[in-house]
């Protein structure tokens, strides 16, 4: 035991090192206070009476990391938010719930793998390169996982007779990798690279094998990796003492939350930024492998379209009853995002903005009516719960990016969930964050884009419209309420027709309308003074992908020289980056293109849909090139499609941290 | 001619009420009627062309008035009326070379020169000029007359031949070859498929259009295997008659949305589509959509080739063609009566409707929007269009005075 509690109080100097660089932080060396939302540094200061400035480890990127985020650490503390303030004030929570978790045997094989694998494999001899490995591991898998290192080691401080008992009661991993972390950090001030390289992929290759069978839900590296920290920061849990170090953790993480807009992370964060690829659906052992998963039970189309094998080509119609059928016998499924999956497979939702609140507030109830198994830590088994009921509605209607956006908000909340809450404040706090969102950055987001819109709207404009966007429409209500003298023009299409339920309402409220579909649209442009479209999403090259068809009528406009105005929230931005339809997109059920409503005496394909020669096609989406939009409408303003990139970096990251 | 005029009324009245439409079916009746009114038609003694052409005008500028859209009809009027004055021109060469011939012996008198002159410069008029005839014109002093001036001054002489019922039967064979061709312009456009679509090709496609069907199947017959997209077209949804057609005939094809063209466009190689009209200027009226996919196609690169019969090529200049060589069809097309009838009554203060209804039939797509086009002549140009009409039109025909 002995041998393994000294290594525990040398780790100490090291986390100071980290801390003492902060040059500022030394002021605030006093006593932690754990219930003040003063600076948050105060878990630095212990270190301030330790050891000279250590030079700085190895330029490992995690390494980097460190650095950076300590001397971020000393910007401006304003809290953030009430969420966080109020998590500080949980200081007087008991962790006692924490420990049988921690104690846990997925729970612990879990957080031993994130943090001590490396040396569990090797044996004691050279535990410090795995967990060396792994540091780097947790620091990297987070964007800004640098204060969750700080973190962990303040915690460590105070821990260190508490280690003991971790021993005594926790499988063998565990212990050395209390142990084992301490000596390699002890040792190994400058490894050589190389080999350290290897431990880590190693180590790396293994969590996400444990972490994939221990949360059974599709692809999710990030929700995996996000539940680490708090799974690190349960290791060694000690009611009395913890509850302190963890309160640093908090402000810790608030300061380190805060400057994260300013800063450019270093380059392997990046990386981890940038969205994994998305499935392909030609890649078939992987396909195999979702289908065994899945909980709808899909049938492939017939005839499916030799261009699209990457994308699901699946039957629609026979899903629903089915589905139907099933509803009060699917356990795992929480009603609420079941009724949701059930309204995106009959279209009865659509539109980015509709679907995405619908997901959310399903969510939000599935969130409420959750409690965390007794063996299980909140943050980690919530994090699968939700991957799960993901991949449940992924089965229903492939997401859109904007649900992928508010998914990635979701979950980095909760892998952000301080430990001290209970689970009760644990789940207000992602209630109200999920409020949030929907209110600052959907509903907000959409007003603050209509009253730059309406700028933009003179009397006596031809305005056209395609599709049904819930923004345009919001727009041009708007408009005529102010009294502008303008007409509508809508453009519809097949299959969905959502022009007409536009048309209606935009009637119903006195507006003067032009209805017509797609191909009329040169006839009709010559009169048209300014174009709206929204948009499913606005990717980082400046296109525009949005419900099909759009790329035609900004396409006329543009040889018309009409100018398009793209309305689109912040939220609905996406990193990535796409020249063409083809490569991603969403098919439609194929049937609806032989049915046409109302014009009964048109059937020319009825019964032909078996021939092997004929395919029907049902494109979703289509990506407008930048050249035709002339200006983005966005919550951050009025910006040309070569500004969205900027709007990704600078705003995109807080996007995740609001 | 009572009888005539019965038949004429009777298409008149169909083509106002739109039971006929479509370029072919419309140039074929309009042949078709022209023939019996030729053949039912006394004419005099003398005079016999001129007489010919004025009933053809009068009945021509009824049918053309009933449908202006249609501008087939008024196409194989003129090109009825061009093979008249052909015909009738080919008797005033013929006579004047017998003359020339016989006139050898310096005995000619003026007015023989003078109808010869005419005639070649008449002939110059109508065929591209040959060399030899652009160096008689430069000696001729009476190229400068018009031909129809001349005509009085000839028909004299040449009612001295007798030739009363040779112009009328020749006139009605020319008609029945004009008929033929109307009939067979399909084959004589597919017989370019070959060269013009080579294996794996993916082709695009909008509406239907029986030419195109007919390149599609004589490639498809060459055994080249390839695939084609169908824009179905709305508000017509031809385009799935031409899908399914085209899966009879053992063809892969994929049926996609209108507003899913420009999706796709970037993976296909060709665009081949079938028009209404082609313009003098080398634009096209085609089916509305058109011009999407043809900026479309000009933005991606991918040529877009029109494959027309000579009949539907209208001499024509398009002024305006969006609206005034338009058709509006019915509202209940794109939205069905009963599910929008209550908005029918909202009205604003000045007592104007709230709610407009567009659904235009055609579409104008500019020349220079169009890569090739395929007749049953050969391949040409948009910027040769305007060569073509004078192989088929005479310059006097296109102004069609209209009764209003």
């Amino acid at each position: 035991m002995d041998t393994r509690r000294a290594p525990r109080t040398v780790i100490d100097p090291k986390v100071r090192h980290v801390g003492f660089f902060a040059p500022p932080e030394r002021s605030h060396s006093g006593p932690p206070d754990p219930i003040s939302s003063s600076p948050p540094l105060t878990d630095v200061s212990p270190s301030g009476n330790s050891l000279s400035p250590v030079m700085i480890p190895p330029p490992r990127h995690s390494s980097d990391n460190l650095l950076m985020h300590c001397r971020q650490v000393p910007l401006p503390l304003t809290p953030a938010s009430p969420l966080r303030r109020e998590s500080v004030a949980a200081g007087s929570y008991n962790p006692s719930e924490f420990f049988p978790s921690a104690m846990s045997p997925t729970a612990s094989s879990y957080a031993s793998k994130m943090v001590g694998d490396g040396q569990f494999s090797d044996g004691m001899p050279s535990p410090g390169r795995g967990t060396r490995g792994n540091f780097g591991k947790v620091a990297s898998s987070f964007p800004r996982g640098g204060f969750d290192l700080t973190a962990m080691k303040a915690s460590s401080v105070p821990a260190s007779e508490l280690t003991t008992v971790s021993v005594l009661n926790v499988a063998p991993g565990i212990p050395e990798k209390g142990g084992g972390s301490v000596v390699d950090v002890k040792k190994d001030r400058a490894p050589s690279s190389k080999p350290l390289k290897e431990k880590t992929s190693k180590a790396e290759r293994r969590a996400l094998q444990e972490a994939q069978r221990a949360a059974k839900a599709a692809a999710k590296v990030e929700g995996s990796k996000a539940p680490a920290s708090g799974a690190v920061n349960s290791v060694n849990p000690k009611p009395a003492k913890v509850v302190k170090p963890q309160q640093k953790v908090d402000n810790a993480s608030v300061a380190a939350s805060e400057k994260k807009g300013g800063d450019r992370p270093p380059e392997k964060e990046r990386k981890k930024d940038v969205p994994h690829p998305r499935m392909q659906y030609d890649d078939q052992s992987r396909v195999e492998k979702a289908k065994r998963r899945s909980v709808v039970k899909q049938m492939e189309a017939r005839n499916r379209v030799e261009l699209f094998r990457h994308l699901p080509q699946y039957e629609h119609g026979t899903q629903l009853p089915d589905l139907e059928a099933k509803f009060f016998q699917l356990d795992p499924m929480h009603p609420a995002v079941y009724k949701v999956g059930l309204q995106y497979l009959s279209g009865d939702i659509s539109g980015g903005n509709a679907r995405c609140i619908a997901m959310l507030q399903a969510f939000q109830e599935a969130i409420r009516d959750y409690s965390s198994p007794p063996e299980k830590t909140l943050v980690r088994d919530l994090t699968a719960k939700i991957s799960s009921y993901v991949s449940f509605l992924i089965e229903c209607r492939p997401l859109s990016i904007s649900m992928g956006n508010a998914i990635r908000f979701l979950k980095n909340r909760i892998a952000k969930l301080p430990l001290t809450l209970s689970e009760l404040e644990a789940k207000a706090s992602l209630q109200s964050d999920i409020d949030r969102f929907i209110s600052e950055k959907i509903i907000l987001a959409t007003n603050v884009i209509i009253k730059h819109a309406v700028t933009k709207i003179r009397d006596g404009d031809v305005l056209l419209t395609y599709g049904s966007s819930s923004a345009v429409e919001m727009i041009l209500l708007h408009a005529h309420e102010l009294g502008i003298q303008f007409r509508v023009i809508v453009v519809d299409s097949r299959p969905k027709l959502e022009g007409q339920r536009l048309l209606r309402r935009l009637v119903g409220k006195g507006l003067n309308c032009t209805y017509t579909h797609i191909n009329a649209v040169s006839y009709i442009m010559h009169e048209v003074s300014r174009v709206f479209l929204g948009a499913s999403s606005v990717l980082s090259n400046g296109t525009v992908y949005s419900r099909v068809g759009t790329a035609c009528v900004a396409m006329v406009a543009h040889a018309f020289r009409v100018q398009v105005l793209v309305c689109c929230e912040a939220y609905k931005f996406h990193e990535r980056v796409q020249l063409d339809s083809i490569c991603s997109n969403e098919l439609g059920d194929p049937d609806v293109i032989s049915k046409i409503p109302c014009r009964e005496e048109i059937n020319y394909l009825d019964g032909w849909a078996n021939s092997g020669n004929l395919q029907l096609l049902n494109l979703i989406y289509d990506a407008t090139p930048s050249d035709y939009v002339s200006m983005i409408i966005t919550d951050y303003g009025m910006v040309p499609p070569t500004s969205v990139p900027v709007i990704v970096r600078e705003y995109g990251r807080e996007q995740l941290w609001i | 001619m009572p009888e005539v005029q019965v038949l004429v009324n009777e298409i008149v009245s169909k083509l106002q009420k739109r039971k006929i439409e479509g370029a072919n079916v419309t140039a074929r009746l309009t042949a078709e009627l022209l023939r019996t009114v030729i053949s039912q038609q006394k004419v005099p003694p003398t005079n016999q062309a001129a007489a010919l052409i004025e009933v053809i005008r009068d009945i021509g500028e009824q049918l053309i008035a009933a449908n202006p859209s249609e501008l087939a009809v008024g196409n194989i009027v003129r090109r009825i009326l061009f093979i008249i004055r052909e015909v009738e021109l080919s008797f005033v060469t013929n006579t004047v070379e017998g003359l020339k011939l016989s006139s050898e012996d310096d005995d000619i008198d003026n007015c023989q020169v003078v109808s010869a002159g005419a005639a070649i410069s008449v002939r110059g008029h109508l065929h591209a000029p040959s060399l030899h005839a652009l160096l008689d014109r430069t000696t001729d002093t009476a190229t400068t007359c018009h031909p129809s001036a001349l005509r009085d001054g000839y028909t004299g002489q040449a009612e001295k031949n007798a030739r009363s019922s040779k112009l009328k039967r020749d006139v009605i064979e020319a008609v029945n070859e004009l008929i033929e061709d109307i009939n067979t312009c399909h084959e004589q456009i597919a017989d370019h498929a070959v060269e013009l679509i080579h294996q794996n090709e993916v082709i695009l496609t909008l509406g239907h259009s029986r030419t195109v069907m007919e390149f599609l199947c004589a490639a498809k017959e060459k055994k080249r295997s390839f695939r084609v997209y169908v824009a179905e077209g709305a508000p017509m949804y031809q385009g799935q008659l031409l899908a399914k057609e085209l899966v009879a005939r053992g063809l892969q094809s994929t049926v996609i949305t209108d507003s899913a063209v420009f999706a796709m466009i970037s993976r296909v190689n060709m665009v081949i589509v079938g028009v209404h009209a082609v313009m003098a200027n080398g634009g096209i009226i085609a089916p509305v959509g058109s011009n999407m996919v043809a900026l479309a196609a000009k933005k991606h690169g991918v040529p877009y080739v029109v494959v027309v019969g000579t009949h539907k090529l209208c001499p024509l200049y398009p002024n305006n063609p969006e609206v005034l060589l338009n058709n509006m069809r019915s509202p209940s097309e794109l939205l069905s009566f009963e599910e929008f009838s209550d908005f029918m009554d909202y009205r604003v203060g000045n007592g104007a409707p709230l709610l407009h209804v567009v659904n235009p039939l055609f579409d104008y797509v500019p020349p220079e929007l169009v890569n090739l086009f395929i007749t049953d002549l050969g391949g040409y140009s948009s910027s040769y269009i305007y060569n073509l009409i004078n192989d088929y039109y005479s310059a006097e025909d296109l102004i069609m005075q209209q009764k209003y």
